[in-house]
């Protein structure tokens, strides 16, 4: 058992928190999420520098082959800061499914994800599939040279800022089945897809897609045919592990902010944290933030094991570091009193953020039930 | 005791139920629904509506220009108010000032400030809290000075609600820094267009301007603008502990309309296996909301009931409240739970008009962190029950 960072995954960190310290002020942030554009294309391209883009793109295809640790480190190093930009989507789920794309195609977009030129998303929910990845209706007709898609999307992260898309789509069996799932880089740009932009509370660019007889060449079908379900639940669950470091950031980030008003905001003549009933809240906000750190360790150092175990830990962790890190923003508004619910504070935004996270890839109680079916036939799974 | 209506009542009912179901406009009823304010605007057509019934002021008695209600009268009024999804009135003149003024201003201040308040013509804010000064009220620090027939008062409120809509506010303000904390203080009733007050607004994390920072330089109100006695002011405010009953009393009974609201999202809310209603899980948190609302709807019977009688009803205002807001908490936070995806649109980008049904589910669910940070945190509600009432 080892529970330490390499030394250079501590440099990763050191330079992480000082590119947040660098280009993350709260007041910049507020500006920029004013201007409602998802993100700041300079600090994308400062990250794209820092070499932080390419960081899970294969060696093979140019990039660093970084470990799911690495991730941890940068996205809780991005938690802190609330990060805007679209890093989960282009730069954890999109390299672990381009792998599988031919090489032409997969080349060129790794070599521009890695530069800052493309963002990537995700359109992994469509209406009534809820949180189920393989309840699929969206269908991919072969024709002459490629494939025809129709079908609506009725979510994709950071989608209302993306360059491509990945659709997964059916080329066989039915709605529920886990079979016939075949996946589809599809720019956003193509003729008959309709990308219908909303900004989410907490300032990302998400957005619904409408695909009506989308043409792609052959070569934009990811894979094989058929065989996309098992590795978008792989990519999914490296994506919720990744936005399990970015809660424990921003979940350390707002419980250091309450503490510090706690120490300094004065009633009664005293300061707040002489008041033992807050002291006791923010205690259990300071072991809710250890369960989310330790249910985050054990996810990030799981995500390598066979797809049942896997599943079933991610599932448990997305579950507990939901509930804690929800626990955790609301307390931190609640003890900041009026000013915590002011939009002109950093807190509120932590706990809309952390919200967010909760909605991604299924919350707490789609996670928890996923971990009860999972617990009970484990090698069905 | 005795939980049946008479017939009287009963025909009381059965007018109310058909006047909110006519009257209530439809497009009130997806914020109200979430818990969500609705605009001043709407707020005061709404006032003016009831005030052409003669129910402009439900709780008030008949010579104040009340509807003389009795408590059954005016628990029905909201209970049906709520169950046809129809706002509830703006409180701040109705049930924090206009009650202050019938019990303890001058003959002249009750002629001025009562019927406009009752006909919707004036918007009272409450200028209370002060940066230095929230849980900690007392510790409030703008003064008023008396010069010649003029106070002069100068500081700044935090937090004022409304103060860019209001025409009048009531405010604390100390004119006597010698007296202990809370025998310094005196209430005021001021004209917003007293040269030497600016608002700021302050947008909240609903992204609403519900509220503003009121800054006071040197502004100059007659002496009348005094109600009562110097350095009762804080005294006077007990009065709204009381009145806070009353408010308290409405928002419990809307509770059933973000109940119900969250029970049709589940119902209207697809997954692959049928509707989220269908999920045994679902039925049951609903069942729970549910039931702990029933008790709490229970509460808010008995205490209307003494308070009609002149009976204390010792601290269960204060337990009404904290149960009510976390219960109100969590259920819009389930609803937006219930939502899934569909509770992602918040803003709409460029031209495009905002996807899907609205944004007020999950506005809802940020709106109500603050009801247990105003009118009393429940932190302090708590210190208060077990001071006062368990001796602690
Ligand atoms: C949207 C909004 C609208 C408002 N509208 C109005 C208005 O119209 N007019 C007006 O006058 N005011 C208004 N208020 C102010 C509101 O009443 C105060 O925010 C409230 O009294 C809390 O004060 P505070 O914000 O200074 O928090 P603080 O008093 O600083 O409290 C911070 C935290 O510490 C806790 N705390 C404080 N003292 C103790 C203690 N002794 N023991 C345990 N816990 C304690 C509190 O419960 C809270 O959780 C509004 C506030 C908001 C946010």
């Amino acid at each position: 058992m080892d529970f330490d960072l390499s030394d250079e995954q501590k440099l990763l960190r050191d330079s992480a928190a000082r590119f947040g310290e660098d280009h993350y002020a709260f007041s910049a942030w507020r500006a920029r999420a004013a201007e409602g554009r998802g993100f700041d294309r300079a600090n994308w391209g400062r990250m794209a520098g820092l070499g932080w883009l390419a960081l899970n793109v294969p060696e093979a295809d140019g990039g660093l082959g970084g470990s799911p640790i690495d991730t941890m480190v940068l996205m809780e190093a991005f938690g802190r800061v609330l990060m805007l930009e679209p890093y989960v989507s282009t730069c954890v789920i999109a390299p672990l499914l381009l792998r599988h794309a031919v090489a032409g195609p997969r080349r060129a977009l790794m070599d521009a994800i890695a530069a800052g030129a493309a963002v990537v998303s995700l359109a992994d929910a469509e209406p009534g599939s809820r949180f189920d990845l393989q309840h699929i209706a969206t269908r991919a007709a072969p024709t002459d040279g490629g494939f025809v898609l129709s079908g609506d999307k009725s979510h994709a992260l950071d989608g209302g800022v993306a360059d491509w898309f990945i659709v997964p789509a059916r080329t066989a069996a039915g709605v529920a089945d886990a079979g016939g799932i075949s996946l589809f880089l599809v720019p956003a740009d193509a003729a008959g897809l309709s990308i219908h932009a909303s900004r989410a509370m907490d300032h990302r660019i998400n957005a619904r897609l409408r695909l009506d007889g989308v043409r792609v060449g052959a070569e934009a079908l990811i894979g094989d045919a058929g065989d996309g379900a098992p590795r978008l639940r792989q990519a999914v669950d490296h994506a919720i592990v990744a936005r399990l470091a970015e809660a424990l950031g921003a979940m350390d980030a707002v419980c250091e902010m309450t503490l510090q008003h706690l120490r300094t905001r004065q009633q009664f003549g005293q300061p707040l944290g002489a008041f033992q009933a807050l002291q006791h809240r923010a205690v259990d906000m300071a072991i809710a933030c250890e369960e989310a750190r330790s249910m985050t360790y054990l996810a990030t150092l799981s995500l390598d094991k066979p797809e049942a175990e896997r599943g079933r830990i991610v599932a448990a962790a997305k579950a507990r570091v939901s509930q804690t890190s929800l626990y955790v923003g609301r307390q931190a508004v609640q003890l900041h009193g009026g000013v915590g619910f002011s939009e002109e504070l950093a807190v509120g935004h932590y706990l809309k953020r952390l919200t967010m996270i909760d909605m991604a890839f299924g919350n707490a109680d789609h996670q928890r039930a996923r971990f009860a079916a999972l617990s009970q036939a484990p090698a069905a799974a | 005791m005795n939980l049946d209506l008479d017939p009287t009542d009963r025909a009381f009912r059965d007018q109310m139920r058909t006047f909110f179901a006519e009257h209530t406009p439809p497009e009130f009823k997806a914020r109200i629904r979430t818990g969500m304010r609705l605009e001043p605007a709407e707020y005061t057509a709404w006032q003016k509506l009831l005030h052409s019934r003669g129910w402009g002021a439900p709780s008030w008695p008949k010579e104040h220009g009340g509807a003389g209600f009795t408590p059954t009268q005016h628990y029905i009024f909201e209970s049906e108010a709520s169950r046809a999804d129809a706002p509830m009135q703006y409180h701040q003149g109705l049930e924090l000032i206009g009650p202050i003024v019938f019990t303890f201003g001058s003959e002249a201040q009750k002629a001025k400030y009562l019927p406009a308040i009752v006909a919707g013509d004036d918007w009272w804010c409450q200028g209370y809290s002060e940066p230095g000064a929230g849980s900690d009220l007392a510790a409030v620090s703008t003064r008023a000075v008396r010069d010649g027939d003029r106070y002069v008062i100068s500081g700044q409120k935090a937090w004022t609600s409304y103060a860019h809509v209001a025409n009048r506010m009531f405010l604390l303000a100390r004119t006597d820094p010698q007296a202990r904390k809370q025998a310094g203080i005196s209430l005021f009733l001021i004209d917003m267009d007293t040269p030497g007050i600016t608002i700021r607004p302050v947008i909240t994390m609903d992204e609403v301007h519900h509220t503003n920072e009121v800054f006071l330089d040197d502004v100059r109100v007659p002496l009348t603008a005094l109600l009562g006695e110097e350095g009762k002011g804080w005294g006077y405010g007990k009065v709204l502990l009381d009145r806070e009953r009353g408010v308290t009393a409405a928002f419990t009974l809307r509770l059933a309309q973000q109940l119900r609201g969250a029970r049709q999202a589940a119902a209207q809310a697809l997954t692959p296996g049928g509707t989220m209603l269908d999920d045994p899980r679902v039925a049951d948190r609903l069942a729970q909301f549910e039931l702990e609302a029933m008790a709490l709807e229970t509460m808010v019977m008995r205490t209307m009931a003494e308070a009609a009688s002149g009976q204390d009803s010792g601290p269960r205002a204060s337990m009404i409240k904290i149960r009510w807001s976390e219960l109100l908490q969590q259920v819009t936070e389930f609803w937006t739970e219930l939502l899934g995806y569909d509770a992602a649109p918040f803003g709409a980008v460029g031209n495009q008009p905002l996807a899907g049904e609205g944004p007020w589910p999950a506005k809802g669910m940020l709106y109500a962190r603050v009801t247990s940070i105003y009118g009393g945190a429940n932190e302090i509600q708590r210190n208060i029950i077990a001071r006062r009432a368990l001796g602690l």
